[in-house]
């Protein structure tokens, strides 16, 4: 059988008629190099396009409880995948095996865009994609798991912005997957509630994880390594809700040293290289049980709107809450890091502080509170900042005076908030999880 | 009244028709029932609905068939655009000043995808887009020449029980009949520019569920919806074979709506390329057709925060001075959607000017710049007042 294929392709090449190699440079090459002329390449048959064609008719002919295969092999598409049913669940043959290819790709903002409830995608990858990788959004009961996204050139300012985002979902389990090289965030939930993100590899991204306008989630024992910033719990302004409420724990968080090569202007853009987890403008996160090692800048950073290089006072709604409150870091376990800051003016700080072979302490703050909510000149105990992580420091750098009165008190933040329960997700995480396997 | 308003069309699509016949067997000859509603299946040929029969060289329009244009229309990599729309003998729409209208069960609405050939070379095609108001009725009164034009595709909307269904037909190389393609397709075209210039690029046709990026504004109950026929994009004059007319007068005359007011009293969206009306008019209006279906506040993109409907005052929602939330590369390395005075800091032009796919906006239906449209849009920014601080 096989030397027969090879024989039909070598023919098929002497004449010229058509490649038997779906490789990418080919799909790259062919919105330019196809001549003009009457020819749909979406007709079936017609070598990749063929399996492009067949997948995105199965997933407009899909019916709720269907499971649509993805057979091992490199799989090529020069335009977006989509789905709108529920109920759906898209399976490959293992991530590294079954691979969408988005090489060639010349339409669509993102490799698959799923609008629909109750879908399950697991054991295939997502590769080169123009825009993002994997996008659900607005839906309820989603499993993403063992699904690798990845932009195989490295880290680079023209890849794609996410990985695996899951957006304005509910219910919402991401879990052994890996992302690779996105341009903002390798895995990015926003505008969620009730989400449970384990156990996944986030590499060579801008952000490793990031947590945005999620209200309820759980990060655990994931590994983010050679991002900018490892992990990530944001608030941006502007949106319908604001997040609260993450528990990052029992991650391994180490050397994301990687320069940042986020687009200007993108949220994450403004984080320093060799941040190794980083809540902006959130509430109520907790960050505990972590190996948090060798983030060049600091191995954690709390930091506010102001920080950012966004602020405004026409471009950011009133009700915006900048202030990180709520957060409570214990029991983490770092080493290294704080070495090497990014950017001109933490270095300066850092050697003025902290000498030319020095370093930052643990914990980076930059210390904006909000003066509204100020009792005797200090953020009462249940919106404070805590820390009880031994002899972990927090360094507040005084961003509202422009550091000019850095300093670490511990004392300040000598206090504890009750820890939030786990997030439970309804239907329960072992429903989801039996469901797909 | 009704029946007679509908001969008369009859008489015109006919009189453009030279022949009622193709002589190929596989046109359906244009007569009153010609129009045939499929309340379930999904017919594999665009001429079994019989709403636009090829017959003597030309695309025509079957009986009943009314044509309409936008007020500010879509750009679709300047593809020419002929629209119709068909309601079963006795049923009507209910006009609405804002919403798109209540059609019953048996509307089918056709957007015809063409542009006027540049020459013998296989591919070879002008702009389509270029007469303002006029769409694909001026290429020689009803329906297309086809000696002149090149058919792409037709989208076939039907309104049935269940609501609004979407079906996108691919015309056959020799421009007899469209396949159903619910996949999409890309079809390398190549543009004869107005300079002189010709520009390589691929016309990407969307597949089913790409259709709903566009015509589903409300992504939680993703209801499906006709952009166009909404009274401000309609209240605009139109060349009928019997005379110039007001679209929603002469809908209300063709008995297709009921409820409608003196187009004086009814919302109409500005001509984006008349320099006579004001220049925040048109791009309002440009933006509110090429982004607000997915730019609102239950759309495909509130996701954004950035909203930009008609009925949007708030000038953050607009994007002044409002930093992205998800652009990616999107933000070709501004910090701002709109920064008043300064076009070329500002993302929303960017992302307008773009045609990268990870980067573009709208995100489907073109493949090139409306470098008319993006110079409309900068024009807008460039005359905003204040600053981003």
């Amino acid at each position: 059988m096989r030397r027969m294929t090879l024989a039909l392709c070598a023919m098929l090449a002497a004449t010229q008629l058509a490649a038997c190699d779906q490789s990418d440079q080919k799909q790259a090459q062919a919105p330019q190099a196809a001549p003009p002329g009457p020819t749909a390449s979406g007709d079936p048959g017609a070598g990749a396009a063929g399996f492009q064609d067949t997948l995105q008719q199965k997933l407009l002919d899909a019916k709720p409880g269907d499971v649509i295969l993805v057979p091992a092999g490199r799989h090529a598409f020069d335009r977006s995948l989509s789905l709108t049913v529920d109920g759906v669940t898209l399976r490959g043959e293992g991530m590294d095996r079954s691979v969408l290819s988005f090489k060639g790709q010349i339409a669509g903002a993102e490799g698959l865009l799923v609008n629909a409830s109750d879908f399950t995608i697991e054991d295939l990858a997502i590769e080169d994609t123009k825009g993002d990788a994997l996008k659900i959004n607005d839906g309820r009961n989603i499993v993403i798991r063992r699904i690798r996204t990845e932009w195989t050139n490295g880290p680079d300012t023209e890849n794609g912005a996410y990985g695996i985002y899951p957006v304005q979902t509910t219910n919402v389990l991401v879990e052994d997957s890996v992302a690779i090289g996105a341009s903002d965030a390798g895995i990015y939930v926003g505008q969620s509630r009730d989400v449970v993100v384990r156990r996944n590899r986030a590499e060579l991204n801008v952000a490793g994880i990031e947590i945005e306008n999620t209200v309820n989630a759980d990060v655990y024992e994931n590994v983010a390594t050679r991002n900018t910033g490892g992990i990530l719990v944001f608030n941006m302004p502007n949106l319908p809700v604001a997040g609260h409420g993450t528990r990052v724990f029992n991650n391994r968080v180490f050397a994301n040293n990687t320069g940042n090569f986020a687009a200007k202007g993108a949220a994450v853009a403004s984080v320093p290289a060799g941040t190794g987890i980083i809540v902006n403008s959130n509430d109520e996160v907790e960050i505990f049980a972590n190996e948090v090692a060798d983030n060049d800048t600091a191995n954690i950073i709390i930091s506010s709107y102001f920080s950012t290089g966004y602020m405004n006072q026409y471009g950011v709604a009133e009700n915006f809450d900048p202030y990180p409150e709520r957060i409570f870091i214990y029991d983490n376990r770092f080493s290294g890091g704080g070495g090497s800051p990014d950017g001109i003016e933490l270095k300066t700080l850092k050697t003025l502080l902290y000498g030319p072979f020095g370093r930052f302490p643990d914990i980076l703050w930059d210390g904006w509170v909000d003066p509204k909510k100020l009792v005797d000149g200090k953020l009462p105990p249940e919106l404070a900042i805590c820390v009880a992580n031994g002899e972990a420091q927090m360094l507040n750098v005084d961003g509202p005076d422009g550091n000019r009165n850095p300093g670490v008190d511990m004392a300040a933040h000598d206090c504890t908030l009750p820890r939030r329960a786990p997030v439970e997700l309804a239907p329960p995480l072992d429903q989801l999880t039996k469901k797909g396997a | 009244m009704r029946a007679r308003v509908r001969g008369i069309a009859l008489a015109a699509a006919l009189l453009a028709a030279t022949g009622c016949d193709g002589g190929d067997g596989t046109s359906a000859p244009a007569g009153p029932s010609a129009v045939v509603f499929h309340a379930g299946d999904n017919p594999e040929r665009l001429s079994d609905w019989g709403v636009l029969p090829v017959a003597g060289g030309r695309l025509t329009l079957a009986g009943g068939v009314v044509p309409y244009d936008l007020a500010t229309p879509l750009f679709t990599d300047h593809a020419g655009k002929l629209r119709t729309i068909w309601m079963p003998a006795g049923t009507s729409a209910r006009y609405d000043a804002t919403a798109t209208f209540d059609f019953p069960v048996g509307t089918v609405i056709t957007k015809t995808f063409y542009y006027p050939r540049a020459g013998a070379e296989e591919g070879l095609v002008a702009p389509g887009d270029r007469a303002a108001g006029q769409g694909g009725a001026s290429q020689g009164g009803f329906g297309l020449d086809l000696s002149r034009v090149r058919l792409i595709e037709t989208r076939v909307l039907v309104r049935r029980e269940s609501g609004w269904a979407a079906l996108p037909y691919l015309w056959d190389a020799d421009q007899k009949d469209a396949r159903l393609h619910r996949t999409g397709a890309v079809i390398p075209l190549t543009l004869a520019r107005e300079d002189g210039g010709r520009e390589r690029f691929a016309y990407v046709m969307p597949n089913a569920n790409q259709c709903a990026g566009c015509h589903v504004d409300n992504l939680a109950s993703r209801a499906f919806q006709p952009i166009g026929p909404k009274a401000r994009h309609l209240n605009i004059e139109f060349d009928y074979p019997g005379g110039r007319e007001n679209q929603l007068r002469h809908l209300a005359a063709a008995g297709y709506l009921t409820g409608t007011p003196e187009p004086a009293a009814a919302p109409r969206s500005a001509d984006w390329r008349d320099p006579a009306q004001p220049l925040e008019a048109r791009a309002r209006a440009y933006l509110d057709i090429n982004c607000g279906h997915c730019h609102n506040p239950a759309g495909a993109a509130k996701t954004s925060g950035l909203h930009l409907g008609p009925e949007v005052t708030d000038a953050r929602e607009l994007g002044f001075c409002k930093p992205p939330v998800a652009a990616g590369q999107g933000t070709g390395g501004h910090r701002f959607d709109i920064v008043p005075g300064r076009p070329d800091e500002s993302i929303l032009v960017y992302r307008l000017a773009s045609v990268k796919p990870g980067a573009m906006m709208p995100e489907l239906g073109r493949t090139l710049a409306h470098d008319q449209g993006v110079a409309l849009i900068r024009d807008w920014v460039a005359a905003m007042a204040g600053r981003c601080d």
